[in-house]
């Protein structure tokens, strides 16, 4: 594939389990492409290099900012944001209801991207010790909670998903 | 933060990269993680004409390829397949413990091995391990093929060898043939973050029993510094002879810069610090002789 | 279902959609608006000789370039001087696009509008600007120095304003004093720094003359009311709406930032939707920081450590404009004393222009850098005098009896500093008990006996809540039995819609669930004042009382007529009125709002009621709407505070020192903390953590730097630290309720607490560790390896 600057290519790509298209530029990051031309706007971004990890989906099922990929990379992969996280009645995913109850967010700009960080890791949560758990969500940021509801959650969603 | 305009190439076999570097070389770049490079592109610190994604490129293993006497990484290893290999684990530890300290997981996912190499960022884990081996880097061009050894292949801050038409494919870590152990230790500002210092160390047993302990540093210079320990004997491990000569050797080969988060000297310290710490972990990890 | 809401932990009627990504940012609205972005100045000092638009504007996708030539009239002026003050005497606002000369690197030169952020960012790049550098003064001590290079041309010093104020008579208690000690402190605060940057979207009408703008902003009812005045325009025909936000910390209070004013501008002048939503590396350099202040003190004490006086003069970093006024130093003036009495108590500040971005309240606005001076006076008098710390806060604690407490002098909303409530012994009673200090110290008698560096420190403050002018509330039930509460300032992560929701449940008996509440949207709500100064629950949660309460007394008396009993008969409850004792003989909500309405043409089915009430009423030789009477349950209030009200605590830590890198790990973290009676625990502790980790963040990781030529050398996020979860420890809250006498709720703010005294807790924690005094915040391992190296 060759792609002048000011070309457009399609991309295919899934997400959320539905196939999506878009015609993107070369340049144009997956997170502006998810946001603004696939209507996806629950992903955020807070700095466009890589280090507040508001931007975070999965990408093929691992987490990646979305804001160091251009869009044109993810052809043909499976991506899953924060859109695609409750259960297609509206039931809130153990995550997000461990949130809910634990008072993880505030303002929720850097939510999504701790959630779908955590997805990964959330049922060997409450086995961590403190610390072990904090490194594990290292490379979120987080300005609001100082972080106390975010571990509190994360640690207790795998109970809330067993309890169902 | 939008990065300025750029061709964009996906070329799927080793030989399409090198066409398109010989021919756009002077102005291109190439994109395998992209975790170094995007944020370069965002802040236009890096405004290439063309960049060459080689993510696509067909038949490159996504694992390590651990092999008798080295460990292998093709150009789309992603740090997390190291992390989640059990045979790194077992055959070249240091590696594992290094890439922990490779930024954070939605990092790892994506950053390879080679890619951190040809980055060459002087804060950066696995060029000073790179270096501490004594590994080697497998370089290619239209022109044709070449190693590098890992203390030629670094020549300063993001710089290296590579001419303009060149790429890496292949980097390799040797495992030490004697007995040794192996410890990492960095210290930085926040978790996963770049390190003020760090050190990669490898202790071999030479055959007299003693202890050869060798360090790499990183952030002490514009590449990573190997600095090789006097053979000392266990005792001598664990008292002021090592600490001498890990004083005489900082002292005398490294050169850290002031910068916003630490002072050359307190860089020295740290060095001398870790490097203690390094080396006498690495020391106790050499497996007991057998009777 | 009589439960009352206020004091229970509800969980946020706001999480669901914010968890589920359906909160809606300004960014996430109008797609397929064109956007802008500006050519910043490059030099923190400069005269701009010349502006070459020409190969921007060429650029395909470019709607226009704009500089300082292209604004008409006002537009052109400087920005609003927001918070005036006599002592202000040399006030300086920058222009939305700079005229002739630029006085910090980040200041607005000039605005291209593009198809898309690429396009916009690519022409902005080509801006051709002929800048003539001039000298430059980016160090506070520098600029203040006599000589110094002005940071504005016209000026011939760096003097934006000063005050001064003296409580009782100082110099002849420091004559009298046992003791005289002179100490150097200087503080460096750092930046709000939310993840969501500064954003604005503007739709300007032409066919209807409206503008509507999506703003994060922390003040929609200012911003809407200066544009109204700006474009000319009736403000009826101009609102802001402050969507979700994420996070303000202070930094989106400011009116108006340029680009407030240049997205409409653009908007009506290309007749498109144009948004703006900030990078980080703007938002580095073209929103406001707080930063630092140099204070040299005087404290006379007695033998028993009682002061007697105490003299403060210090300089304040405005940066390169003022236009939130002097208020960052006033408050630390005012909030210095803290819980302590001060008989005498002088300050003299100057606020220094220097050429760096310019300043205004972050999270704690002044006040941790008056914490951090008197508790670090309180330190070392106690070393001084060889005196135990805890002992000399006591000794000088205003008494629970002592108040209201005049502190003698001049707060940030003009009136006098008096302490409404507060009980400083019992909350150091409290955190004592929680710290266990006795254990405390013996862990770490333990710990240093060990080789190792362990402190323990601590730091009290009082915390002005709750200021005027006022707030608003709309309240109204709507006929479908939904309520419905609006609110002038804006939300950015506080919980104000459970919290507002649940003054609202209480007063009108009606189901959470079925209250929902809107903050920030001007077309609900006109007048307001903004979210700032931990004053939501206090201002806004009283005037929705206040609408809450007249509506249901609205509802009373519509249900009396139709129930046929006396008002005070009837209580709300479980969404409906019911006579009191009867609760069959009820009427729900929604029917009652329907009813007090009467009709002549019922537009459904459940409105045929409404029109034969009307019926009815003539029947009876009435009128269906009593005379002072209005269709509907609905009302506007507002609360204006005859004061701030002050809320206090104390904080605790136990640091360590690695011997090896000299970094600083905190082994505990505890405090106590009073804002009055508590609406939503869950919320208040959540301020709190969060102002914790920002207090540790600044105590040890963030720092603007500047070099001295005026930029910022770490302008993005690897190099400015905030703190991970790795880097912040866990806190144990413990908390004391004095309510206010001063409001009806009894409620005192609490947003700001966290973080006020975090700096001066880690310093007196590093002194008691390191034995020798840490006068200067923030601290860093560098920092501590070189202070122990002498």
């Amino acid at each position: 594939m060759d792609v002048a600057a000011d070309d457009r290519v399609q991309i295919r790509l899934t997400v959320n389990g539905r196939q999506r298209e878009a015609e993107v530029q070369p340049r144009w990051l997956l997170s502006d492409v998810l946001r603004h031309d696939l209507g996806l706007t629950g992903t955020h971004v807070g700095c466009e290099h890589g280090v507040c990890g508001c931007c975070t989906i999965l990408l093929d099922g691992s987490p990646a900012r979305s804001c160091l990929m251009l869009a044109v990379q993810a052809d043909g992969a499976e991506v899953r944001t924060i859109e695609g996280l409750a259960g297609p009645d509206g039931t809130l995913h153990p995550l997000q209801e461990a949130f809910r109850r634990h008072h993880g967010l505030q303002c929720g700009f850097c939510t999504p991207g701790f959630l779908m960080a955590a997805l990964p890791i959330y049922r060997g949560a409450a086995g961590m010790s403190d610390e072990e758990l904090r490194k594990a969500l290292g490379g979120q940021l987080c300005r609001c909670t100082g972080y106390a509801g975010i571990l509190a959650a994360v640690r207790a969603a795998a109970a809330i998903e067993d309890e169902r | 933060m939008k990065p300025a305009p750029f061709a964009y190439h996906r070329p799927r076999t080793g030989d399409e990269v090198d066409e398109c570097l010989a021919e756009h070389g002077s102005e291109a770049k190439v994109l395998a993680g992209g975790q170094s490079l995007v944020p370069l592109l965002n802040m236009r610190l890096a405004t290439p004409s063309h960049l060459i994604d080689i993510n696509r490129l067909e038949g490159e293993p996504g694992e390590p390829a651990v092999r008798e006497a080295v460990v292998a990484f093709g150009p789309l290893v992603r740090h997390g397949s190291v992390e989640r290999s059990a045979e790194v684990a077992t055959r070249l530890p240091l590696l594992v413990e290094a890439i922990e300290y490779v930024g954070h997981p939605a990092i790892r996912s994506r950053g390879t091995v080679v890619g951190s190499i040809a980055h060459a960022d002087p804060s950066a884990e696995l060029p000073a391990v790179l270096n501490v081996l004594e590994g080697e880097a497998s370089v290619r061009s239209r022109r044709g093929r070449r190693s590098v050894k890992a203390v030629d292949f670094l020549v300063g801050p993001f710089r290296t060898v590579l001419d303009e038409d060149e790429w890496v494919d292949e980097v390799r870590f040797p495992i030490p043939a004697r007995p040794h152990g192996t410890a990492f230790e960095e210290f930085a500002r926040r978790s996963g973050d770049y390190a003020l210092c760090g050190v990669a160390c490898v202790a071999e047993r030479a055959d007299d029993g003693r202890v050869e302990a060798s360090l790499s540093y990183l952030g002490m210079g514009p590449v990573p510094v190997r600095l090789v320990m006097p053979t000392l004997g266990p005792d001598e491990m664990a008292d002021g002879a090592l600490a001498e000569a890990l004083e005489d050797a900082t002292r005398s080969r490294l050169e850290p810069i002031d910068d916003l988060h630490a002072s050359g000297e307190y860089r020295m310290w740290l060095a001398k610090r870790l490097g203690l710490r390094a080396a006498r972990r690495a020391a106790a990890s050499i497996p007991a002789l057998h009777r | 279902m009589t439960t009352r809401m206020f004091g229970q932990p509800i969980p946020r009627v706001e999480d669901p959609r914010l968890l589920t990504g359906r909160g809606r940012y300004t960014d996430d609205f109008e797609h397929g608006a064109a956007q802008a972005a500006f050519v910043r100045s490059d030099f923190a000092h400069a005269r701009i000789r010349g502006i070459d638009v020409s190969a921007a504007s060429a650029l395909p996708g470019v709607l226009g370039v704009f500089t300082h030539a292209d604004l008409e009239g006002d537009f052109g002026e400087p920005l609003p001087l927001l918070i005036p003050n006599d002592g202000l005497t040399a006030p300086r606002t920058q222009r939305a696009l700079a005229l002739d000369e630029v006085c910090y690197a980040g200041e607005t030169v000039a605005m291209v509008v593009a198809r898309d952020r690429y396009v916009a960012e690519d022409a902005a790049s080509m801006v051709m600007v002929d800048y003539e550098p001039l000298p430059v003064v980016a160090d506070l001590a520098a600029a203040a120095a006599a000589g110094a290079p002005p940071a504005h041309l016209d000026m011939r010093d760096n003097v934006a304003g000063r005050v001064s104020e003296e409580k009782g008579d100082v110099d002849a208690a420091m004559a009298a004093a046992h003791h005289v000690f002179e100490w150097r402190f200087r503080i460096e605060r750092s930046a709000s720094m939310p993840l969501e940057g500064r954003a604005v979207v503007a739709k300007y009408d032409e066919a209807e003359d409206r503008l509507l703008l999506y703003d994060a902003t922390q003040a929609p009812t200012g911003v809407r009311a200066g544009l109204a005045a700006l474009f000319g325009m009736d403000p009826d025909r101009v609102h802001v709406v402050a969507p979700d936000i994420g996070g303000g910390f202070g930094v989106k209070v400011v009116q108006f930032y340029p680009e407030e004013v240049l997205i409409p501008w653009a908007s009506r002048r290309l007749g498109v939707p144009v948004k703006w939503t900030e990078d980080r590396r703007e938002h580095f350099i073209g929103s406001t920081q707080e930063r630092g202040q140099i204070h040299e003190v005087s404290v006379g004490v007695d033998d028993a450590g009682r002061i007697l006086a105490l003299e403060t003069r210090f300089l304040h970093d405005a940066g390169a404009y003022c236009p939130y006024g002097l208020i960052i130093a006033i408050n630390t003036a005012a909030q210095l004393p803290g819980p302590y009495r001060l008989d005498n108590y002088r300050y003299e500040f100057t606020a220094v222009y220097t050429n760096t971005v310019p300043t205004s309240p972050y999270r704690g606005a002044g006040r941790p850098h008056g914490v951090f001076v008197m508790e670090r006076v309180i330190e070392r008098v106690s070393r001084a005098l060889g005196l135990d710390s805890i002992e000399l806060r006591r000794r000088n604690f205003i008494q629970p009896s002592e108040f209201p407490h005049d502190v003698g002098v001049t707060y940030q909303d003009g009136g006098p500093t008096v302490y409404d409530s507060g009980d400083y012994p019992r909350g150091l009673d409290v955190l004592l008990e929680a710290l266990d200090l006795d254990r405390a110290r013996k862990e770490q008698a333990e710990l240093r006996a060990e080789g190792r560096t362990v402190g323990i420190g601590m730091a009290c403050y009082v915390e002005g809540t709750g200021i005027g002018p006022y707030e608003g509330a709309a309240v109204s039930i709507l006929p479908d039995g939904a309520v419905a509460v609006a609110t002038g300032l804006s939300t950015q992560g506080q919980g104000h819609e459970t919290m507002l929701a649940q003054i609202a449940a209480d007063e009108l008996g009606a189901p959470l669930e079925s209250i929902h509440v809107v903050a920030g949207d001007t077309r609900r709500i006109g007048y307001g004042v903004g979210t700032f100064a931990s004053r939501s629950a206090v201002v806004a949660g009283n005037a929705v009382l206040l609408a809450s309460r007249e509506v249901a007394r609205q509802a009373r008396d519509v249900a009396s007529r139709i129930l046929e009993v006396a008002p005070d008969d009837l209580v709300l409850e479980d969404g409906a009125v019911h006579v009191a004792g009867a609760p069959d003989r009820a009427i729900g909500l929604a029917e009652l709002a329907l009813l007090s309405n009467p009709l002549r043409y019922a537009f459904d089915k459940r409105a045929e009621a409404a029109a034969r009430l009307a019926q009815r009423a003539y029947a009876s030789s009435d009128r269906p709407l009593p005379e002072g009477t209005k269709p509907g349950l609905s009302a506007t209030e507002y609360y204006s505070p005859t004061s701030g009200v002050f809320a206090f605590g104390m904080h605790a830590a136990v640091v360590e020192v690695d011997p090896d890198t000299f970094d600083l790990k905190i082994r505990r973290y505890v405090l106590v903390h009073d804002c009055g009676k508590i609406i939503n625990p869950t919320i208040v502790r959540g301020q709190i953590e969060g102002g914790v980790a920002q207090g540790v963040g600044g105590a040890f990781y963030e720092r603007i730097d500047y070099d001295e030529n005026g930029q910022i050398q770490n302008a993005n996020f690897m190099d400015f630290l905030m703190p991970y979860a790795t880097e912040v420890p866990s806190i144990e809250i413990h908390h004391t309720e004095t309510p206010s006498p001063n409001n009806p709720l009894g409620v005192k703010g609490v947003g700001e607490a966290g973080v006020i005294p975090v700096a001066a807790v880690i310093a007196n924690a590093l002194e008691d560790a390191l034995g020798r005094p840490v006068d200067e915040m923030p601290v860093s391992p560098l920092r501590l390896f070189e202070m122990s190296r002498g």
